[in-house]
């Protein structure tokens, strides 16, 4: 059973295998054409051997020499942060720049360990106000301020 | 002489109601950034990007350019008042700083790094001025294989500045130029890798990718940390330097601001890189090095001059090559890209309002600095006491908004969010994502170089070692490698402060 010594590189040059490896299998339907004629897939294959080769080299080099764990994944903040973010592009034109902020907001902030859920929603209502009046009186970006079904 | 006549005609343009107003709002912006933690230069620009369609080309790239240098001023102010760089540029400052301010001195500190910062600034733009005409006119010679030979260099003088391992750096800049290619391919009109996703067919989001790994990778990483900050909230006073601080300080200033222009214009060069070399300068010439990292006043005066120096120098090589040196830069790429202009050579005789503009500008930008950020410094402290609970959220939504302007899509929202994620993983594993971007941006471009090159040569690629030029360049590139590669090169950059 070899040791991973070093498992920041060690997955790293995993990762760096993969995507690699994901570029030449998905770029292999592209033209290859040649060197004077360079096809569409020329380049991809080009790039996708050189991330394996130099990604192989980091992983087995990770089993000689001696580096840092890979700190813990916390879900929590990530599903929150990203989460609330994407909700927010999903909904905007439906719900309004209004409604959207103050949820926004109101998700964002439940990722910090001091939430306070009250102190969370006056902020939200007054982002709401702030970016109403900033980019749609302001800027005129073409969104709705309140739901349209409303 | 050529650079006045130059210079006239950008400040015809920069001091122009209009561009003063945007120069001032992207030094103020930048100022803002630098100040608050969990939000840089890139991704703030990132954010700005999809507000400026609307905005004439050169008023959209003076307040870009402000963001990133008020940026410099304003990391600078945290590394003094709260011993954390706002930027990295700033994290030298914060060793001789923050002790000055810990003395009391405070006041004085901010006041040499404010006017370091600006002597630096003012020699750097006459520089810019004066070295970018003959460069332009050298970089309209290069054949594609030149340029090709060109972006190698840059791409990896973009991982000099990396911690940890240079193969990992360089596998990032190959991972950066593959994403590059996502989307149709500009010769045979195929459509690569995109996933049978439409949104893709025009590659992937310049916007998006800046700010889910420079933008919410910071920010829950933070969240992570859940970190908390002191505030020094003692009331600054005495602005004013003494007579010995100055003798001290001017000759910091001159040689930080020699070092940043030099480092500032080598591919990979930079803020960062000027500010820690010009301190270990400083200290080996200090009559008493012992005095360092305990307020000596030369370790404030000289990385802060260097800082601001490199951050304007490096607007050379964008400019007269259209190759950028780091993520910053990448995303001025970006903006000038989304106003159809090509950044290269051809910029500064077909744009000349702009290219001048710009320059000029950024002189005009560093004086309102100077004068608004000393008076103003009581406001940015008090934001400081905003607490990071509140402010996140408030980025985000920013970003939200401005990533979603871009096309009225939720795909570009999601898209952010997507490379958040990735963010975060490289987060984990140590990987940067400066080298990323950069090959993002000059991943297509390398392509059609290479492509055209070898059309040319019929196939031969050892064209690229007996055209003269390009070979001095790959050279470059090839020393550049072995010598960070040296151990003791690597020892002491990962001992430094970051």
């Amino acid at each position: 059973m070899v040791r991973i010594r070093n498992p920041k590189d060690f997955w790293s040059g995993a990762m760096f295998v993969a995507v690699g490896v994901a570029a030449l299998v998905l770029g292999s339907k592209y033209t290859l054409g040649s060197a004077a004629r360079m096809g569409p897939g020329y380049f991809p294959r080009l790039l996708g051997i050189l991330l394996v080769v130099l990604g192989a080299i980091l992983a087995l080099r990770a089993l000689a020499t001696d580096g840092e764990r890979v700190p813990r994944f916390r879900w929590w903040p990530s599903v929150l942060v990203l989460g609330s973010v994407v909700v927010f592009g999903q909904i905007v034109q439906t719900v309004g720049l209004a409604l959207s902020t103050v949820m926004l907001i109101l998700v964002a902030s439940a990722a910090s360990r001091e939430f306070r859920w009250k102190e969370a929603f006056v902020a939200g209502v007054a982002l709401a106000a702030l970016s109403v009046g900033v980019f749609i009186v302001g800027l005129k970006l073409a969104l709705p301020i309140w739901p349209s079904f409303a | 002489m050529d650079v006045i006549s130059h210079l006239a005609l950008g400040f015809g343009v920069a001091l122009t109601p209009i561009n003063l107003l945007y120069a001032l709002a992207g030094a103020l912006l930048g100022t803002l950034i630098g100040v608050l933690p969990g939000i840089g230069p890139v991704a703030t620009i990132a954010m700005l990007l999809p507000t400026t369609y609307a905005l004439e080309p050169v008023s959209a790239l003076i307040m870009l350019a402000g963001i990133y240098y008020g940026a410099q001023y304003g990391g600078s102010t945290t590394s003094i008042l709260i011993n954390m760089p706002g930027e990295v540029a700033s994290a030298v400052t914060c060793l001789d700083g923050y002790q000055m301010a810990r003395r009391g001195e405070a006041g004085a500190a901010l006041t040499v790094a404010a006017v370091g910062s600006f002597i630096a600034g003012c020699v750097s733009t006459v520089l810019v001025a004066a070295f970018s005409p003959p460069l332009s006119t050298l970089a309209l010679k290069f054949g594609p294989a030149e340029y090709f030979s060109l972006m190698v260099l840059g791409l990896i003088g973009s991982v000099v500045l990396a911690h940890g391992s240079l193969i990992k750096a360089i596998a990032m800049v190959v991972l950066g130029l593959l994403l590059g290619m996502v989307g149709t391919d500009v010769n045979s009109g195929v459509s690569r890798f995109d996933f049978g996703v439409s949104e893709l067919t025009d590659g992937l989001g310049l916007v998006s990718i800046a700010m889910g790994l420079f933008g919410f990778a910071e920010i829950i990483g933070n969240l992570e940390l859940g970190e908390k900050r002191e505030v020094l909230s003692r009331k600054i006073k005495g602005f004013g330097l003494s007579r010995r601080q100055i003798r001290d300080a001017a000759p910091a200033v001159a040689r930080g601001t020699a070092v940043g222009s030099v480092l500032g214009i080598l591919p990979g060069g930079g803020a960062m890189l000027a500010a820690f070399a010009s301190y270990s300068l400083e200290k080996k010439l200090a009559r008493d090095p012992s005095q360092f990292g305990k307020g000596a006043i030369q370790g404030v005066a000289a990385p802060e001059a260097a800082n601001n120096a490199g951050a304007q120098v490096g607007f050379i090589p964008l400019l007269t090559l259209g190759i950028p040196e780091n993520a910053v830069m990448a995303m001025m790429v970006g903006a000038m890209t989304i106003h159809n202009i090509q950044p290269g050579p051809q910029v500064m005789t077909s744009n000349p309002d702009l290219f001048w503009g710009l320059i000029a500008s950024m002189w005009v930008g560093n004086l309102m600095l100077i004068v608004l950020n000393l008076p103003l410094i009581g406001i940015w402290i008090r934001l400081l006491t905003v607490p990071y609970r509140m402010l996140y959220p408030a980025i985000l939504l920013f970003c939200g908004i401005g990533v979603y302007s871009i096309s009225n899509t939720s795909f570009d929202v999601s898209q952010t969010a997507f490379f958040g994620l990735i963010g975060v993983v490289f987060v984990k594993l140590a990987c940067e994502p400066a080298p990323l971007l950069l090959g993002f941006v000059l991943g297509p471009m390398m392509e059609e170089n290479l492509r055209r090159t070898l059309l040319l040569s019929r196939g031969d690629a050892t064209v690229f070692l007996t055209r003269p030029l390009s070979a001095v360049l790959l050279a470059a590139a090839v020393l550049l490698v072995v010598f960070i590669a040296l151990p003791n090169v690597r020892r002491r950059m990962g001992s430094e402060p970051s």
